[in-house]
C-alpha cells in the first residue's frame, strides 16, 4: 500500500524539489551572497557562478558593523531574561489548570488563546505611553515587559499538556504519607516535568528572539540595547549595501536558534501540535 | 484518607492564587492597554498632550476614501495570503507524508522560515527581490521574461505579490507541520480496509485522508487568517506599506499614524477597528473549538 513505482516516485520528489526550493531559497541565497565577493554581487544580470567564494564577509562584518558583538549579545541576553521570567510565571499557573479544578476554568483558558491573537502592533500605542510614563523606553525592560506578556498564553497551554503527563496518583500518595505540598513540588513535581519545562524554555526563547524585532524598533533608539534582527539594519544605509557582510551577521545571527532548535525539533513540534491535532 | 485526597485536588484559592501573578500580568500588559487604546481613539492625544475629541477621530478615518481602500486592500492581500498557504502547506504536508527515503530530514528542512527571525528572513527576501542583482530578476533577464532589471518592491502590483509571496513563506511552514501531524493521527486501518477494497490513492487521500483532517484545516484557516492580518514586521521590511501605499495593510497603517507620525488619537481609532475585527476572528476560533471538541466528546 505504501509502495510507489518509479513513476510515482518522480513525481513526488520533484514535488518536494520544488517545495524545499521555495522554504530554503532564501537561506541558500542568503549563504552564498555571503560568500562571494562584493563586486560579484554587484553584476546585472545576476551571476550563477563565482570562482572567487571565501569566508571573507565573516571576518570584514566586524570592522564594518563594530557594535555587531553587542547586538549578538543583546539578542541572547532579551531572550534568555524573557524566557526566564515567562518561566516564572507560566511553572504556577499552568499547574494549577493542570491540577485543580474551578470555575472560570475552562472560560479563562480560551480567554489566553484570544490574547495570542492581538498582536503587538495593536498594542503599541498604549505601550509605548505606559513605558514613556514609567522612563522605561530604550532600556532593556522595555523590550522584556512588554515581550513577556505574549509568550505567556502559549506558553501556559504548552506546559499544563506536561503537567498532565505526570500521574496525579504519585502526588496523592505523597500527600496521604504526609509530604507537604512544596516538598511534593520539589522531589517529585520538578524532576518530572523537566524535560516539559526544557521545551517550553526554548519556546519562549526562539518566540522572544523572534518578536525582538518590533519591541526594538519601536521601544528601543539605543545602539547599545539594540538586539541583532535591527542591528543588522546598519549594513544598508552606507554608500552601499554591503550584501554580502550583511547575509554572514544575518546567519550567524540566526545560527544559535537554528542550532537549538534542530536538536529539539521534535520535542517542540509534537508539543505545539499536540493541542490542535487532538482538538 | 479520601477526606485528605478531596482536599489536595479542590483547593479553589490555592489554584487561583497560582494563576494570580500570570493573570495580573496579562491584565496590565494586554487588557488594560486594550481599554486605554480604546480610550485615546476618543483624544487628540499626541506628543504634546491630548484632549477629548469625541468621534472625530472616527468620522475622518471612515470618511476618508484612502481608509475604505486600505480596508479592502487588507482583505484581499489576506485572502490570497492565507489561501496561498493552506494550498502550498497541504500540498507540501501530502509530500512529506509520503513513505519516502529522506523524508525526515525534509520534514526538519521545512521549518527554519517558522523559527528565524522573520527580519532576518526579510533581508534575504529584499536579495531576492533585488531589481538589479537578485536572482529572480536574473532569472527572468536571461530567459527573456524580462527585458531588463526590474525592481520587484518598486512597483505598485509587483509589491503587492512580493509581500504576499514573503507571507506565505513565513506562514507556510507551520500550516504543513499542522497538517502532517493531522495526517500522522488518521488511524491507519481506514487505509488498509479501503486498500483491501481496492481503492485508489487519489480516492483514499479524498475520502479519508481530506475528512479527516478536516477539523485541523478549519483551525490552520482561522489562525493563519489571524497571524496574516496581523502580519506587520514583512511589509514593514519590505515595502513600509509603499510604494505609494500600494502594501499598506490596516495594521501597517495603525503603526504609520501612530508610531511614525506620534498622532496616537488617529492611530487608536484605526487599532479599535483593528481589534474589533480580531475580536469577530477570535470568537468565530473559540466558537469553532468549542464545537468541534463537543463533537469529539460526543463520538
Amino acid at each position: 500500500m505504501d509502495k510507489y513505482n518509479l513513476y510515482e516516485k518522480i513525481i513526488l520528489y520533484l514535488g518536494i524539489l520544488v517545495f524545499m526550493t521555495f522554504i530554503l531559497l532564501p537561506f541558500v541565497e542568503m549563504f552564498y551572497a555571503s560568500l562571494r565577493p562584493l563586486d560579484h554581487l554587484f553584476r546585472s544580470p545576476y551571476q550563477f557562478y563565482s570562482d572567487d567564494l571565501s569566508f571573507w564577509a565573516y571576518r570584514e562584518m566586524w570592522k564594518t558593523v563594530p557594535m555587531l558583538p553587542r547586538y549578538i549579545f543583546n539578542s541572547f541576553f532579551l531572550a534568555s531574561v524573557t524566557s526566564l521570567i515567562t518561566l516564572l510565571f507560566v511553572i504556577p499557573a499552568a499547574y494549577s489548570y493542570a491540577r485543580f479544578k474551578f470555575p472560570f476554568k475552562n472560560s479563562s483558558l480560551y480567554i489566553l488563546l484570544a490574547i495570542n491573537m492581538f498582536s503587538g502592533a495593536v498594542l503599541l500605542i498604549p505601550l509605548y505611553k505606559v513605558l514613556r510614563t514609567f522612563g522605561l523606553l530604550n532600556t532593556y525592560q522595555a523590550m522584556i515587559v512588554p515581550g513577556v506578556a505574549f509568550l505567556i498564553p502559549t506558553a501556559i497551554w504548552l506546559l499544563k499538556s506536561y503537567f498532565e503527563k505526570i500521574p496525579i496518583d504519585l502526588e496523592e500518595a505523597a500527600f496521604v504519607d504526609g509530604a507537604s505540598r512544596v516538598q511534593i513540588l520539589r522531589h517529585i513535581i520538578a524532576p518530572l516535568s523537566t524535560p516539559g519545562l526544557v521545551v517550553v524554555g526554548i519556546y519562549a526563547f526562539i518566540g522572544s528572539y523572534a518578536q525582538q524585532f518590533l519591541f526594538a524598533i519601536t521601544f528601543n533608539q539605543k545602539k547599545e540595547y539594540m538586539p541583532i534582527p535591527s542591528g543588522l539594519y546598519e549594513f544598508i544605509g552606507y554608500t552601499t549595501v554591503k550584501w554580502n557582510e550583511m547575509m554572514a551577521a544575518s546567519l550567524v545571527g540566526i545560527a544559535p536558534v537554528l542550532i537549538i532548535f534542530l536538536f529539539l525539533q521534535k520535542y517542540i513540534v509534537a508539543g505545539l501540535t499536540s493541542g490542535a491535532v487532538k482538538n | 484518607m479520601k477526606q485528605k485526597l478531596k482536599s489536595y485536588n479542590s483547593q479553589t484559592y490555592l489554584a487561583y492564587a497560582l494563576i494570580a501573578p500570570a493573570a495580573l500580568y496579562i491584565v496590565l500588559i494586554v487588557a488594560w492597554p486594550l481599554l486605554e487604546t480604546i480610550r485615546l481613539s476618543f483624544t487628540n492625544s499626541s506628543l504634546a498632550g491630548e484632549d477629548y475629541v469625541g468621534f472625530e477621530n472616527y468620522q475622518k478615518m471612515l470618511s476618508s476614501k484612502k481608509f475604505n481602500g486600505i480596508v479592502t486592500r487588507t482583505f484581499v492581500w489576506m485572502f490570497f495570503s492565507v489561501s496561498l498557504k493552506l494550498i502550498i502547506g497541504l500540498i507540501g504536508a501530502v509530500l512529506l507524508n509520503a513513505n519516502l527515503k529522506g523524508r525526515s530530514i525534509f520534514r526538519v528542512l521545512v521549518m527554519p522560515p517558522w523559527v528565524v527571525p522573520i527580519a532576518i528572513g526579510m533581508l534575504g527576501w529584499l536579495w531576492l527581490y533585488n531589481g538589479y542583482f537578485g536572482i529572480i530578476a536574473g532569472v527572468g533577464m536571461r530567459t527573456g521574461i524580462l527585458d531588463g532589471p526590474f525592481g520587484f518592491l518598486a512597483y505598485k502590483q509587483s509589491a503587492f505579490i512580493s509581500t504576499i509571496i514573503a507571507d506565505v513563506w513565513v506562514g507556510t511552514p507551520m500550516v504543513t507541520v499542522f497538517f502532517l501531524a493531522a495526517m500522522q493521527g488518521v488511524p491507519r486501518d481506514l487505509y488498509e480496509a479501503a486498500y483491501c477494497d481496492g481503492a485508489s490513492r487519489w480516492d483514499r487521500f479524498f475520502k479519508i485522508t481530506l475528512p479527516q483532517i478536516t477539523p485541523v484545516i478549519i483551525t490552520m484557516s482561522l489562525l493563519s487568517a489571524i497571524w496574516t492580518f496581523n502580519s506587520f514586521e514583512i511589509i514593514w521590511i519590505l515595502t513600509e506599506g509603499g510604494p505609494r501605499g500600494a502594501t499598506t495593510t490596516l495594521i501597517i497603517d495603525t503603526y504609520k499614524q501612530a508610531l511614525g507620525n506620534y498622532k496616537f488619537g488617529r492611530g487608536a481609532a484605526r487599532a479599535v477597528v483593528v481589534m474589533i475585527l480580531l475580536t469577530l476572528f477570535a470568537g468565530f476560533y473559540l466558537a469553532l473549538l468549542a464545537r468541534i471538541n463537543k463533537k469529539i466528546s460526543h463520538e
